[in-house]
Parts: C-alpha cells; sequence; structure tokens
C-alpha cells in the first residue's frame, strides 16, 4: 500500500467511527494526471453514452443480494418448522450443520454482561469472526441482516415522499453510532443485563419470524416509521452498534468495492443509493488519492453502486485475489 | 462536524431538499487559517441538527432502558427450563437465540416477548400449558445452548442458593431401568407446591374419571405405555381413578411427590399428596391437575426447605 492509500485507509477507520471525509491533503502523481486531464478534456459523446446506459439500470447485485438475504432467513425458518435441523436457532446464535455460529455483537454484549465465556460461545464466535473477516465485516448487514432489507424497502417508501415533497431526509449526527455503541458495552458491564439485546431490531425480526411474532416487532415498526417519515435510513447509519462491531471486522478484510478513477464521470449516482454515502466521497471530482481506490470498512459491500455505475469504475475485489484471476 | 464537509454529499443526495443541512451548489471553500464564523443560518443548522440527534438518542436509549421497567415491577417471576442460571446471570447469559425452544420434544419451552423487559427473547415454561416432562430423556435444552445459560455445571464463581442444589441427581422414572438412570440435572428449577389444597380432589376423597384438562387442551406427554419416544396430547389418555393421584402418577422424577395420609386440624384424617426433596420443579404435577385452576402448582425458583 503506498502512502496516499495508507493515509486514507486510517482515515477511512476514523470516518467508520463517525469523522465526516476530508478532502484529501495528498494525492499520487498518476492521479493528479488523471484528475488534470479530466478537468481539460470532456469527452461529450462519451458522457452522452454514459447518460443512455445510466437509464438502464442493473439490478444485478441487488438481486443476487436479496435472494442470499431471504435464503439465509428462510433457511433458519424451515429448519426449524420442518425440523431439517441444517441452521438451528436464531441470528443471535445458531447451529450451522451441528456447528456453533454466533452472531459477533450478541456474543460481546453476552461476554460483557455475564463476564464468562464457555467454549462454545468461544468456539462460535470465533468461526463468526473469521467468516466475516473473509466476507467483508459488514456484508453482514446487507446480505444477512432482515432488518436491512426490509429498511430497503422503507427506503423506497421514503424517497417516494421526498418526490412528492412531503417529507426531507433529515440528517443525524454519524458519530451517535459509535457513542451508542459504547453506552451499550457500558451499560452490559455495568447492569448485567444484555441491555442492547432487548432492542435489537435483527433478534427482534428473527425471532419473530422462527418463533412467531410478538409485541416486540412494535419497536420494528416504530424504527421503519422513523426511517420513512423523517430520516432516511436510520437506524443503520446512526445508530446500530451491529454494524460497527461488524464494520471493525471489515477493516482487516480482503473483500470490498474498489474505485477505479480512469472512467469515472463523477456523476455521484453511487452515492445516491449508497447507505454510507461517506465512503463513497472518493468518487467526488478531484478526490480520489489514486488510480484505484480500495472503498473503506463501513460499506457494506451491497453492490448498488456497482449496479448503477454503467463505466466499471466500480467493482467487487478481492485482495490479493483478483490480481491472480 | 463541520457542514462544509457534508457538502458535496448533500448535493448528491436523490432529493433537492430545500431545507437540509448545507445549500447545495456551494462548494467547500477549504478550512485554511481555521473555522470561519458560521452564518446565522449555519448555527441553526446544526442546532437543528444536534436536537435530532438528541431525538433519536432519547429515542434509542428510552427504549432499550425502559427494559428496566418489568424488572422493577418485579411482575410474574417465570419458570426457566431447566439447568437455568440463577435468574440475574440467567438474563445476562442468554443470547435469546431459541436453540432450546427447537430440541424441546414437547415444545415446553417459548420465548418471553417485549413485556418481560431485558427478558426479551429468553426462554421460560408456562407449567399449565406445557411442562417439561423430560421426554427428552437427557435435558436437551442444556445441550443445545450456546452460552451457558442453561447449565449442567454451574461455573465456580456462582454460587448455589442454599436449597437450591438436588441432594442427588434425580432419578427418571422412564429410564429407571437403564444403565444410566439419572439426569445430569444438579439444581431444581423450582418446588411444587399444594396452593389450594382445599380444591384438590385427593384431599376431598373424589377420584377423577375422562380427559384431563378437556378436550381442547393441547399439552402434551409421553407416556411409557404408549410410545416412549412419542409424546401425545393429554387428552388422548383418558382417566379412570377412584381417588385421584394423577400428580404422583405422572410424575417423571422417582420420589418427589407420594400421597400421604395426613390429619386435618380437625383431626380427620385425608388423603394428600406430599412433595418431596427429589422435586425438580418440572411442572408435570401443575399440568395434569384436574382442578381448574390447578391445586398444586410450581414456584419458580423456590428453594427445598425442610
Amino acid at each position: 500500500m503506498n502512502p496516499y492509500l495508507r493515509r486514507r485507509f486510517r482515515e477511512q477507520i476514523m470516518v467508520m467511527f463517525g469523522r465526516e471525509p476530508k478532502k484529501p491533503e495528498t494525492i499520487a502523481p498518476e492521479a493528479q494526471k488523471i484528475h488534470f486531464h479530466k478537468r481539460g478534456n470532456r469527452d461529450l459523446i462519451a458522457e452522452k453514452l454514459h447518460a443512455r446506459a445510466h437509464a438502464v439500470p442493473s439490478h444485478k447485485w441487488r438481486n443476487r443480494r436479496w435472494a442470499t438475504l431471504i435464503f439465509a432467513n428462510l433457511l433458519f425458518v424451515v429448519s426449524f418448522y420442518f425440523d431439517i435441523q441444517i441452521l438451528e436457532g436464531a441470528l443471535t446464535a445458531s447451529r450451522f450443520i451441528g456447528f456453533h455460529v454466533i452472531d459477533l455483537n450478541s456474543a460481546l454484549q453476552v461476554m460483557l454482561a455475564h463476564k464468562h465465556v464457555i467454549n462454545n460461545l468461544l468456539i462460535g464466535t470465533g468461526t463468526v469472526l473469521v467468516l466475516w473477516i473473509l466476507l467483508g465485516g459488514r456484508t453482514f448487514c446487507s446480505w444477512v441482516c432482515p432488518y436491512h432489507l426490509l429498511a430497503e424497502w422503507a427506503e423506497k417508501l421514503h424517497l417516494y415522499l421526498v418526490k412528492k415533497k412531503l417529507v426531507t431526509d433529515q440528517t443525524i449526527d454519524r458519530r451517535l453510532r459509535s457513542v451508542f455503541w459504547l453506552v451499550f458495552a457500558v451499560l452490559a458491564v455495568v447492569t448485567g443485563y444484555t441491555v442492547f439485546e432487548s432492542i435489537s431490531p435483527i433478534g427482534i425480526l428473527s425471532r419473530a419470524m422462527i418463533y412467531g411474532p410478538g409485541v416486540a416487532l412494535l419497536w420494528v415498526l416504530a424504527l421503519l416509521v422513523f426511517e420513512v417519515f423523517f430520516s432516511k435510513r436510520a437506524w443503520c447509519r446512526y445508530a446500530c452498534p451491529i454494524g460497527l462491531t461488524y464494520g471493525v471486522v471489515g477493516i482487516v478484510s480482503p473483500l470490498r468495492i474498489k474505485y477505479t478513477l480512469d472512467g469515472c464521470f463523477h456523476e455521484g449516482d453511487c452515492r445516491k443509493v449508497c447507505l454510507v454515502p461517506h465512503v463513497l466521497d472518493t468518487v467526488i471530482k478531484g478526490r480520489a488519492v489514486d488510480t484505484e481506490v480500495p472503498i473503506g470498512p463501513d460499506c457494506t459491500r451491497c453492490g448498488l453502486c456497482v449496479d448503477t455505475c454503467p463505466t466499471g469504475s466500480l467493482t467487487f475485489e478481492v485482495k490479493g485475489l483478483s490480481k491472480l484471476l | 462536524m463541520s457542514d462544509e464537509e457534508r457538502l458535496p454529499e448533500d448535493s448528491a443526495a436523490p432529493e433537492p431538499a430545500p431545507k437540509k443541512v448545507g445549500t447545495p451548489g456551494v462548494l467547500p471553500s477549504g478550512r485554511a487559517g481555521g473555522t470561519p464564523p458560521l452564518s446565522k443560518e449555519r448555527r441553526q443548522q446544526a442546532r437543528r441538527r444536534a436536537l435530532r440527534t438528541l431525538l433519536l438518542t432519547g429515542g434509542v436509549m428510552g427504549a432499550a432502558l425502559s427494559g428496566f421497567l418489568p424488572l422493577l415491577y418485579a411482575q410474574k417471576k417465570r419458570l426457566r427450563p431447566p439447568g437455568a442460571l440463577d435468574e440475574k446471570d440467567f438474563l445476562a447469559s442468554c443470547i435469546k437465540c431459541g436453540q432450546c425452544v427447537q430440541v424441546c420434544p414437547v415444545s415446553a419451552i417459548k420465548l418471553a416477548d417485549l413485556v418481560d423487559g431485558f427478558g426479551v427473547g429468553v426462554p421460560y415454561i408456562d407449567a399449565r400449558e406445557q411442562a417439561c416432562d423430560f421426554s427428552c430423556d437427557a435435558v436437551q435444552c442444556i445441550l443445545a445452548c450456546p452460552t451457558g445459560s442453561l447449565t449442567y455445571h454451574k461455573p465456580d464463581f456462582l454460587k448455589v442458593r442454599p436449597g437450591a442444589a438436588l441432594a442427588a441427581k434425580p432419578i427418571l422414572l422412564a429410564k429407571e431401568k437403564d444403565a444410566e438412570p439419572t439426569l445430569n440435572l444438579n439444581e431444581r428449577i423450582g418446588v411444587a407446591r399444594l396452593t389450594r389444597p382445599e380444591a384438590c380432589l385427593a384431599i376431598q376423597g373424589k377420584g377423577f374419571k375422562g380427559q384431563v384438562r378437556g378436550p381442547d387442551f393441547k399439552g402434551r406427554m409421553r407416556y411409557m405405555a404408549v410410545d416412549r419416544w412419542k409424546p401425545i396430547r393429554i387428552g388422548e389418555h383418558p382417566y379412570d381413578v377412584a381417588e385421584c393421584d394423577l400428580c404422583v402418577r405422572e410424575c417423571p422424577i422417582k420420589g418427589a411427590i407420594s400421597i400421604e395420609t395426613v390429619f386435618a386440624p380437625d383431626g380427620a384424617k385425608r388423603k394428600s399428596p406430599v412433595v418431596h426433596e427429589p422435586c425438580v420443579g418440572c411442572g408435570v404435577c401443575e399440568m395434569i391437575c384436574p382442578t381448574e385452576s390447578a391445586s398444586i402448582e410450581i414456584v419458580p425458583r423456590e428453594v427445598w426447605k425442610t
């Protein structure tokens, strides 16, 4: 990693914790050359073709992701319903054909509250940790979390209302999520209760699907209403400590989205569809620090930007592996 | 947090957002030489944003901490599955995954709802509706628990409440003739108490004939005489007893309860169910009791008092 990317890597970790992305102070000479070239030479024909390509949006990654998400959650449901014992338990903790798999944030809450870790808990947590390091940390959010899917649909409703000028997106301080993470960790240690688990919409939704609905779903509904009428994707963006836990795991993950400066037209459509647009600040004209920039750890690897970009400037990449292929 | 830096993000947002933080079109001017004084409008926007942040903080924390309320009001005590740690530790260590629910052959274990506060998603047993009759033979819920909330052996730093420990491993009558007749259970989850002796059929010297709890009752139990591995609905197994002793007859644990002759305050001889030390608090007696409501009930987390 060159010093420009290393600096950005560190910056992006801070951005995940809530800092706003800054204009880069130094840019690699090769990237500077491209920035300069783009400023002086607008290719109007290419822009026109590009605009046309935008008119036919791709849903390749979104469809794959939704299918995976629904499949994973359905696997929990049918495993219990038909007693086929493939994936027993709920998203907080389960057994995949007998092997313990335990959600990292839930495990953390239990460890902090109970202050005692048994082997099964350790094994399950370790397995999941390795799994999500390989698969990209917050990949969990967009590819598995059932609340993410509901929130995506709620977002569509929100955007419709915005178009009708009935609501506006009220932004909230992103540092709040880090504060919540800390507060809930401290609360678990001090009170000895897994306080966050009682309001975790993931746990509530997962259990509701597997074991039947309950009053707790009202809390999930309240969150969705808040997101539709007040603040777009508020829970995932500003509140969810689970997202931050997986985000930290994603820091060292080899799987990520890669940005290639060369073909980019800097329209920012990718940022419009992104849940966490602060990781895509690099696509703004003049901001890319290198010709190829990996996207930061807060990215959920949902692939909406990949779908929306007709130039192929944003692609999935597995560090090291992509070069071999 | 500077609003300036949010500008590009906002200008790329899909909506025109007239009232939003930042004015689209104005690009960041850089921040050389310290922060320039904020305009009145900017200050107002920053303040509103801070208020919204507080709103979300309040909402989420309010919801989270409201979990304390049911604990403070200490409403109904829940009967926890076998092998459960003491209540406080149980709530701390349960990861709310429901794996214990999935392995129970009679579906005795349910998960609590939001009204239980921090107990949301935590397993409990409603013994009157469906008791744990140990049809699984091996306390499988304990085996399924990934966090040790339900455990065969308590970790050393957790102490056993006096009277909670069983004097000996309970002998499961169903497998009394097996090589290993005991259940791997060291503590009781409650104790059966004759809470309504005036209603008890045995004490009144009455018998019982017909379906216990009526034809619509969903509770199941395994009857060794019918099928060791397949629990059936209680209604499918009608009784005809001259003197009611169902609680004793169906108790799965050896020596936990018996019908004894007792003397009433007026000196009259009566038959009565008497609970003994091996009682683990499984709740079969409460489920099978034919009186409405049950004459014998489990007191959750109760300890044995001599």
